[in-house]
């Protein structure tokens, strides 16, 4: 039946093309639970990509690919870490210079790399029994990669460190009143580093992901604005992994039935709406005006000096 | 013995425009010096790549005129995010402002019947508009709603992108055109004049210096730049003063998508004379403004400066391409590094630092 094979397409695409938001959006809740605003995962994610795409085309093995891309979006992201909490300077502009570093950086190192097929990309794989459910089956434990399933089960995780643990504690304090946190003897500077790190690591696992499993080549560009859209949904999020997993999937799902538009929209007005997606993801959550902040970390985007407000 | 023991950091008081130049002057060597690690990674000689670069954007009658070519959108562009900025607002928007305001203009070159003496006012009146309405949508959404600026002025260049496309694919494009996506040349009469020999369209040069200067008196010496600056500094304070923090962001908007509208108007009516794929029309001006205005340190005036140093590297950066055979997205690495210094070098704006000598 036709309805059928839809909800099959309609959910097979929110797993594949959420999970590399998902991945992302996880890393940019943590940084942000740590004060920190990272506005460079368009540039971490497109490192990443290439990275990956590269290594596993040399080591024909993309796992080893997707470790590489965990390590690149790490070191980038700590430029901005260092930028951001040890000189101080300001966090929009930092993300937007790492940005276009990685786009550029990517773009002059995988010049020669472009259009290459990967011999031997992400295994799909069959998860047994449950693929066998009828609609459900085949929608969701049928032709994803293992890093699917992966990501989804690493929200739970994320979600209990943050909200259940003495060091989810400790990133959440320093993202809400860093002086405080400061003053219990939490290590403001360290957690917040950390925290940067983790997020560039699974953005360039996210951008890996893109170029191992989703679509296995090197292209320039590739993320086409991926990075951006991960900003939004950790907004939408309101800074929740839980919330963050339903954004990132509603957000794959409602992109893909944009599709069903084709026989009355011009395709390139249809690929506009992404973009359009984000902003409107942002009015629905939207509370009040300036004043109200949406629930964001009270320190978000502000250093800390000790001694100082 | 002498030997440093200790860096010693104060915060400034006040601060010298001299320290300021100073600083920006320092970030952007040391962010040259990095761009030259890179070059002699990537097997270039870094001195011949500099070199190459200043001969071939300042060296020759062709090259200069390249280089202002460059500076114009990017003078326009720059002038006004200076102006959001002030006001702390970030428009990452000036890119989708600007194809607005080449659609608009070319909307009025094509398909408007007026009297052909005032085509080309219209136009730039056309253009002022698309870009200065299209920048209101994020700012009528951040005071209305609180929507975080950076995504939504960003996610709006991908729609103006894609609205651009489909109008040179579909409704808009030029029966002429054959099987290619542009619209019809423009009439004569919607044509820039340019200075003889250079692709120079001076009346937009003009503007944009004009713009410079008016901007620059606008936000320092008059009531409504004293309440945007308060409004960026301190919104709190703003909020006690009286001052509407809505309504000065939407004025800042307005003329700042309005400029950037009008860099539009130039490069679609003094370059290209049509409308044609959006990545072509604009070589990521409203990026790179994003850098000019931050380098001016938000004052109007030191745009005029700062938009011919990016025109430089930009001019300079496709003479590179060519000659060494480069990616242009070298470009890029040039102006995140830049970008990078820039910020890094605040620091030394906020603390002075000084290296403490002690006897051991």
């Amino acid at each position: 039946m036709e309805w059928q094979s839809w909800v099959v397409s309609t959910f097979s695409f929110m797993l594949s093309y959420g999970t590399p938001l998902l991945l992302a959006t996880l890393g940019e809740i943590y940084a942000e639970r740590s004060g920190v605003l990272n506005l460079g995962i368009e540039g971490m994610m497109i490192m990443g990509a290439y990275s990956a795409f590269v290594s596993a085309y040399v080591t024909q093995n993309p796992w080893i690919g997707l470790a590489v891309a965990a390590g690149v979006g790490c070191a980038f992201s700590l430029i901005h870490a260092f930028a951001s909490i040890t000189l101080k300077a300001n966090q929009v502009v930092s993300g937007l210079a790492l940005t276009l570093l990685g786009l550029g950086l990517s773009g002059v190192l995988g010049r020669t790399w472009g259009g290459l097929p990967l011999p031997r990309t992400l295994q799909k794989i069959t998860v047994p029994g449950l693929s066998r459910i009828p609609i459900l089956g085949p929608s969701l434990f049928e032709g994803q990669t293992l890093l699917v399933y992966i990501t989804i089960l690493l929200v739970p995780l994320l979600w209990f460190i943050l909200f259940k643990t003495r060091i989810g504690i400790s990133i959440r304090s320093v993202g809400e009143d860093p002086a405080t946190a400061d003053s219990l003897g939490v290590n403001v500077k360290r957690v917040r580093y950390l925290c940067v790190a983790i997020g560039g690591m699974l953005a360039g696992v996210a951008g890996g992901y893109l170029s191992v499993a989703y679509r296995p080549a090197w292209t320039e560009g590739m993320t086409a604005g991926m990075g951006w859209i991960v900003v939004a949904l950790t907004i939408f999020a309101f800074w929740n992994p839980i919330t963050g997993m339903l954004g990132s999937f509603l957000f794959a799902a409602l992109y893909h039935l944009s599709f069903r538009l084709q026989p009355w929209m011009s395709p390139e007005l249809l690929r506009a709406l992404p973009y359009l997606f984000a902003i409107l993801v942002l009015v629905f959550v939207s509370r009040g005006t300036l004043q109200r902040r949406m629930g964001a970390p009270a320190a978000l985007t502000i250093p800390y000096t000790r001694g100082e407000d | 013995m002498r030997q440093p023991t200790w860096l010693q950091v104060e915060k400034r008081t006040s601060l010298s425009p001299w320290v300021v130049f100073g600083v920006s002057f320092a970030a952007i060597v040391a962010a040259l010096l990095a761009a030259g690690i890179f070059f002699k990674a990537y097997g270039v000689s870094p001195l011949r790549a500099f070199q190459l670069i200043i001969t071939g954007a300042l060296g020759s009658k062709v090259g200069l005129a390249e280089t202002v070519r460059r500076t114009i959108p990017l003078l326009l562009c720059g002038v006004g995010l200076t102006v959001a900025f002030r006001a702390l607002f970030w428009n990452i928007g000036a890119e989708g402002q600007l194809l607005m305001g080449a659609m608009a203009a070319a909307g009025v070159a094509l398909f408007v019947p007026m009297p052909e003496v005032l085509r080309l006012p219209a136009m730039f009146v056309a253009g002022f508009f698309g870009g200065a309405l299209w920048a209101l949508i994020p700012a009528l959404l951040k005071v209305k709603l609180g929507i975080n600026d950076v995504i939504s002025t960003l996610m709006l260049n991908y729609v103006a992108a894609f609205v651009m496309q489909y109008l040179i694919q579909g409704p808009w494009k030029g029966p002429t055109a054959r099987g290619f996506a542009y619209t019809d040349r423009f009439p004569a009469s919607a044509v820039l004049p340019r200075i003889p020999g250079t692709p120079i369209h001076w009346p937009t040069l003009v503007l944009g210096v004009v713009a410079a200067v008016l901007a620059y008196v606008w936000v320092t010496r008059t009531r409504q730049g004293f309440e945007i600056r308060v409004v960026g500094e301190n919104p709190d304070a703003a909020h006690y003063a009286g001052i509407s923090q809505g309504k000065v962001i939407l004025m800042v908007m307005l003329v700042s998508g309005g400029l950037a509208g009008l860099a539009g108007v130039g490069e679609a009516a003094g370059i290209h004379r049509m409308l044609l794929a959006p990545a072509k029309l604009s070589l990521g001006y409203g990026y790179t403004a994003i850098i000019v205005a931050w380098l001016a340190r938000r004052n109007p005036l030191a745009v005029i400066v700062t938009s011919v140093l990016f025109g430089v590297i930009m001019a300079g950066g496709d003479v590179i391409k060519v000659s060494l055979g480069l990616p242009f997205q070298l470009v890029n690495v040039f102006n995140g590094l830049i970008l990078f210094f820039l910020i890094g070098s605040e620091v030394f704006m906020r603390y002075k630092v000084a290296i403490a000598w002690r006897r051991r």
